[in-house]
């Protein structure tokens, strides 16, 4: 299974984790893994999801994961995971 | 399980750092291409590499677009013109149309360059090897995105003295041919001791003989990530410093050893190597110039400069070497002055001359990169330049090159502004005293007695 990261950036406010998550419950997205934190004031938050099963392709989450964000003032991005583990796992 | 710290170190050296993969480039054969007379032969060319790269670009957007990082340029290399029109071109314009042909497929694929208008004269210059390389102004006058170079000097071979006379001529004519741009033409040239057949980075990138009928090259970037992670040890020995820039290395190289193998298998075409190189950009926070001071330099080109670039390599070659499955191409540091804000700035405090730039390209630079100087400057010296550094690279068994700007019409003092990503540059001093007569002999410089090694 291929998974998708997706990580909300921005000042915090009420709904942004709410929003995310009616947007991938509509597109058949599956939460696997929710953290977040702080820093420098800023509200952090990771989203381990699995789109294998997802109604759009990973490139129209994207753009539309980035449009959401827009709506709320914070930067969303959805990445696939490899890129991560190569850069922080041998 | 990735933790969220790993998620936002990454990003953080995406969004604030220019963490960047900078070009896919596709290496392409033509050899295949040569028909029995000039217009077939281009119209095969144009069918190759148009068949070949046609979904490069879009390949490259995907990709970025999956994993959330900027894939800067997506490019071509072909292999040397002078090979493949060798026995179409009977005259310099000959070459030229293979320029045009070029430049339009270029065009058609939607990369911004196509590199390998190239003749490779080591020991010395075939017929079709002297009427490319006399063909160069005007190519690079009437075409866009084609980019030349020639290898004119090995550790094997020695230098080959006649072509560097004559290429000392061609780049004064290309900047004559180009002088309403800034003698634009120049940049898109560049003039090496042991080109590498793999480099995906231009001016001088082509499609070496030796290589598979197609390849894919990366290169990678990241100097604002090295200069960033540098900036965590201030004051820490040169133990920690060094293990430092190797841990950096080797994150910012796995990026591109992903986008490497992802862009090879769906393009359907090998993977060919990693370049490891810090190419800046003109853009702050993508500097060489700023590493080498925050390793501690007031401006890059004070004393020591050279020990810290040859120290910066050396590491970031550890930690690339690892990180990545084959290396190669020129994996050297690029110091291009005119896009590299700091050295702009180093060259404009009196910092930075052309000596040092020169002394800094025996350790690890790739060479005189992007380095504009004055317009009266005698086609000998831009040769004597040319010879000096051929030297270097002929003497440490390493790629050297000369990418230089006679811009006329201007002098010291002056700057000359190229635009995009090849930037601005303050016009550098020269050493006035003549080398005409060293330049008149003609012939070659024999091979180093090193370089006899069976």
């Amino acid at each position: 299974m291929k998974k998708t990261i997706i990580t909300v950036l921005g000042k915090d406010r009420v709904g942004i984790i709410a929003k995310v998550c009616v947007y991938l419950s509509n597109n058949n997205i599956n939460i696997l893994d929710i953290a977040q934190t702080i820093v420098d004031g800023y509200f952090n938050m990771m989203m381990v999801v699995d789109a294998s099963a997802a109604s759009k392709d990973h490139s129209m989450i994207a753009d539309e994961l980035d449009d959401i964000g827009k709506e709320l003032g914070v930067q969303i991005k959805a990445q696939q995971e490899e890129i991560f583990d190569m850069m922080h796992r041998l | 399980m990735i933790s969220i710290n790993e998620v936002l170190e990454t990003n953080e050296m995406i969004q604030n750092m220019n963490l960047d993969v900078r070009t896919i480039t596709m290496g392409i054969s033509l050899l295949d291409c040569v028909g029995k007379d000039l217009k077939g032969t281009c119209d095969r060319i144009y069918d190759k590499i148009t068949a070949s790269a046609k979904n490069l670009v879009a390949t490259g957007q995907d990709i970025s677009k999956k994993y959330g990082i900027p894939i800067v340029h997506k490019r071509i290399s072909v292999t040397p013109i002078a090979i493949v029109g060798g026995s179409v071109c009977k005259s310099s314009a000959d070459f030229v149309e293979i320029a045009k042909t070029l430049d339009a497929a270029a065009n058609t694929c939607g990369v911004n360059f196509i590199g390998g208008y190239s003749a490779l004269v080591s020991k010395g210059m075939t017929k079709a090897d002297e009427l490319l390389i006399r063909s160069i102004p005007e190519a690079l006058s009437v075409t866009g995105k084609v980019c030349s170079s020639v290898n004119c000097g090995s550790t094997k071979t020695g230098i080959n003295m006649d072509a560097v006379k004559l290429i000392g001529e061609i780049i004064r004519e290309t900047a004559e041919l180009t002088r309403e741009e800034g003698s634009i033409g120049c940049a898109k040239f560049v003039v090496f001791c042991n080109a590498p057949d793999d480099n995906p980075f231009m001016a001088g990138a082509f499609h070496g003989v030796t290589e598979a009928d197609r390849v894919i090259n990366v290169g990678v970037s990241g100097p604002g990530v090295v200069k960033a992670a540098i900036s965590s040890v201030k004051g820490k020995d040169f133990e920690v410093l060094c293990e430092t820039i190797k841990k950096t290395a080797f994150k910012i190289t796995r990026v591109g050893q992903l986008v490497a193998k992802e862009a090879s298998e769906r393009l359907g075409v090998p993977f060919g190597i990693i370049d490891l190189s810090l190419a800046p950009t003109p853009a702050v926070g993508d500097s060489v110039g700023e590493i080498l001071e925050e390793i501690g330099l007031e401006y890059a080109g004070a004393p020591g400069t050279t020990a810290a670039l040859a120290m910066l390599n050396d590491q970031v070659k550890k930690g690339g070497v690892m990180a990545s499955s084959y290396v190669g191409g020129l994996s050297g540091a690029f110091i291009p002055v005119s896009e590299d804000q700091r050295m702009i700035d180093a060259v404009s405090a009196g910092a930075l001359t052309l000596e040092k730039l020169e002394a800094m390209t025996c350790v690890c630079s790739v060479g005189l990169d992007m380095i504009a100087i004055p317009g009266d400057t005698k086609a000998t010296t831009i040769s004597g330049i040319i010879a000096d550094e051929m030297a270097l690279g002929m003497v440490n068994q390493k790629t050297t090159a000369v990418r230089i700007i006679p811009v006329i019409g201007k002098t010291v003092g002056d700057t000359v502004e190229f635009g995009g990503l090849l930037g601005y540059a303050p016009i550098m001093p020269v050493n006035k005293f003549s080398c005409d007569e060293f330049i008149n002999r003609g012939g070659r410089i024999p091979a180093p007695i090193h370089s006899f090694k069976n």
